[in-house]
């Protein structure tokens, strides 16, 4: 029915706009969700998050109602959380632990870690002679077609073909390595909080907005300019204000113009880097002591080149975006066309002094918390985004600024000088859309 | 004072809390706080320090200052819809009462919000580490342990609940 009605999809998307259905058909939204999301490898989470044996966490990826488990064998698990037999949630909290095994609440069936039959009631009396028993594949809960994980974060894909997770993420395996090796432990783990906020927007228009350096200096000025004005109150009674205050009033003293010096770096699956803003290194006597462990685990040489990276932010499509230098995550599971989840994590840096983790936390609590005083505004105009497409004023959604100047150099897009607001990340994200909806991949 | 004569007093001051809250007269509610003074909200009830943990709020006076000035702000994009409050707060328990008239006390809330045409409802229970001085009770610590804190937020929480 929609291949009557959209015969080709690719038609909705022109190099510097596309049709405002994109963000507001259901019928597109499920194709969406079986061609890109049930298709592409999916976070589920960070190792951290299940420690023992049997501890798990559910996740939605796409439409499907997943488990991230820990097995008895070490190794983490994605199971679809569901009963092969009637088809009952297998677990019906968020995370927890399972035991020595699953074992659903509906007939008793029980289930190894790893998804394979273990038990059922009765199972040679009242199975005898039929197909159902620990040779039927079918009986075993089952699993995501590939699971991997790259430093600590779990994937999922549930296509069976595919490139590999390291292919998949390419160059946007940064987020993941600045965000570990800033670790002088080499590692990160989770501080096990999420905070879930829910959008009344498209997913996309979520991802758009990651790499937006054109919104922050409109939309949150409110926040930025009160912080600022407390921040310099502060610092004049007692010399200098925490640096939470800066990464508030940023919003406001990084003035447009400004934002056009960072850049963008476009990849062919849909992932963006923003070059970094944050000033996150001053010389304050806690860096300096972080810079000193860093000096122990990596060599003065490497940790400067640690140190030295210069990312804002990464968007790994189509679903993840993660700031590395303040080690916060946002895991974006959609909910309907115009509903949205948004997973909200941070990490702690292994072996990192206390302060270090502070500015994190500090990020995560101002930022990213349910009471943010910055995503309050991005969620205002998020839904009216969603509301306004529903307009018949306009066929269309623009992606003009600096269209037409952007670099490509082996399928790689760069913003070009001084177009840092430039909208080659939301060309760029709909050009891999178009992809993966042509030919599911 | 007499037992009764402090639960009438403490019941008066956490009505003019939230009275204050509802009313929006933000820097008279920050005023309500000690100079130290902190509001909190922990993502759960285990945690027991707001110092260090991740939270939905924990602010003093001078975070609280931000939150005033940024919903005053006339570019504060979600401050256009109207948007309101009614706090309703019972079950007042005076737990501690110390020699100098400090108190720690224990009541329940139920706020219903209504922003455009969407009602949210938000209760828990608030934890009030009151300081007595000579212009009545100020606040140490507000803990506000909301029921809800841990459930997914449809749009966020623009001000102190």
């Amino acid at each position: 029915m929609l291949q009557e009605r959209i015969p080709d999809l690719a038609k909705f998307v022109e190099p510097d706009r596309v049709r405002k259905e994109v963000y507001t058909d259901p019928q597109i939204f499920e194709l969406e969700m079986a061609r890109i999301h049930e298709k592409v490898w999916i976070y589920c989470g960070h190792e951290s998050q299940v420690p023992k044996a049997g501890d798990y966490a559910t996740v939605q990826v796409g439409r499907q109602p997943m488990l991230m488990v820990r097995g008895k064998d070490k190794l983490v698990h994605v199971l679809y959380n569901r009963c092969p037999h009637r088809g009952n949630m297998m677990c019906g909290d968020r995370h927890g632990n399972a035991g020595e095994f699953f074992r659903c609440s509906y007939h008793a069936w029980t289930f190894q870690h790893d998804g394979k039959l273990r038990s059922i009631p009765m199972m040679e009396s009242g199975y005898a002679g039929t197909r159902y028993g620990k040779d039927n594949p079918d009986c075993n809960m089952k699993q995501a077609a590939r699971v991997e994980s790259y430093r600590g974060f779990v994937f999922a894909s549930l296509a069976a073909d595919g490139p590999t997770l390291k292919e998949f993420l390419g160059e946007s395996r940064i987020a993941f390595d600045d965000m570990c090796d800033r670790a002088p432990g080499g590692e990160v783990e989770v501080v096990p909080n999420c905070f879930r906020v829910i959008q009344h927007s498209n997913w996309k228009i979520f991802l758009e907005n990651q790499l937006d350096a054109l919104h922050p200096s409109v939309v949150h000025q409110s926040t930025g300019r009160a912080a600022h004005e407390v921040e310099k109150d502060i610092a004049k009674k007692t010399g200098k204000a925490p640096l939470s205050y800066h990464m508030l009033s940023a919003f406001a003293t990084v003035t447009i113009d400004k934002w056009d010096n960072f850049q963008t770096l476009n990849y062919p699956y849909g992932h963006c880097i923003l070059t970094g803003y944050m000033g996150l290194r001053p010389m304050d006597p806690d860096t300096l002591a972080y810079e000193k462990v860093m000096h122990k685990a990596y060599g003065k040489e490497r940790t400067e080149e640690i140190l030295g990276v210069n990312i804002h932010h990464v968007l790994i499509y189509p679903g993840l975006s993660v700031q590395s230098p303040l080690q916060q995550l946002r895991a974006v599971r959609p909910l309907g066309v115009d509903k949205t989840l948004t997973e909200i994590w941070h990490f702690r840096l292994k072996g990192a002094p206390e302060p270090i983790y502070r500015r994190s936390l500090a990020y995560y609590n101002l930022v990213n918390s349910p009471s943010t005083m910055i995503n309050a505004d991005d969620l205002e105009n998020f839904w009216k985004c969603q509301q306004g497409l529903t307009s018949d004023a306009g066929d269309w959604v623009s992606f003009g600024r600096f269209h037409g100047r952007d670099l490509e150099k082996n399928g790689v897009v760069e913003t070009g000088p001084n177009m840092g607001t430039s909208e080659a990340p939301m060309r760029n994200q709909m050009k891999a859309w178009a992809r993966y909806m042509g030919n599911g991949r | 004072m007499t037992k009764l004569e402090v639960q009438h007093a403490v019941e008066q001051f956490l009505y003019r809390q939230a009275d204050l809250l509802d009313s929006k007269q933000w820097q008279d509610w920050i005023d309500l706080f000690t100079p130290d003074g902190v509001y909190w909200m922990p993502p759960e009830p285990s945690y027991k320090t707001w110092d260090g943990t991740p939270a939905i709020f924990a602010e003093d006076k001078n975070l609280m200052t931000v939150r005033m000035k940024r919903v005053l702000h006339p570019d504060a994009w979600s401050q256009r819809p109207l948007w309101g409050t009614n706090h309703v707060v019972s079950n007042v328990v005076v737990d501690k009462a110390a020699k100098n008239g400090d108190l720690v006390v224990r009541s329940r809330f139920h706020m219903m919000e209504l922003r455009r045409d969407d009602v949210r409802h938000f209760a828990g229970q608030y934890t009030h580490q009151l300081k007595k001085t000579k212009t009545g009770y100020r606040i140490k610590l507000q803990r506000v342990d909301m029921t809800n804190a841990q459930a997914a937020y449809d749009y966020v929480l623009q001000v102190w609940v």
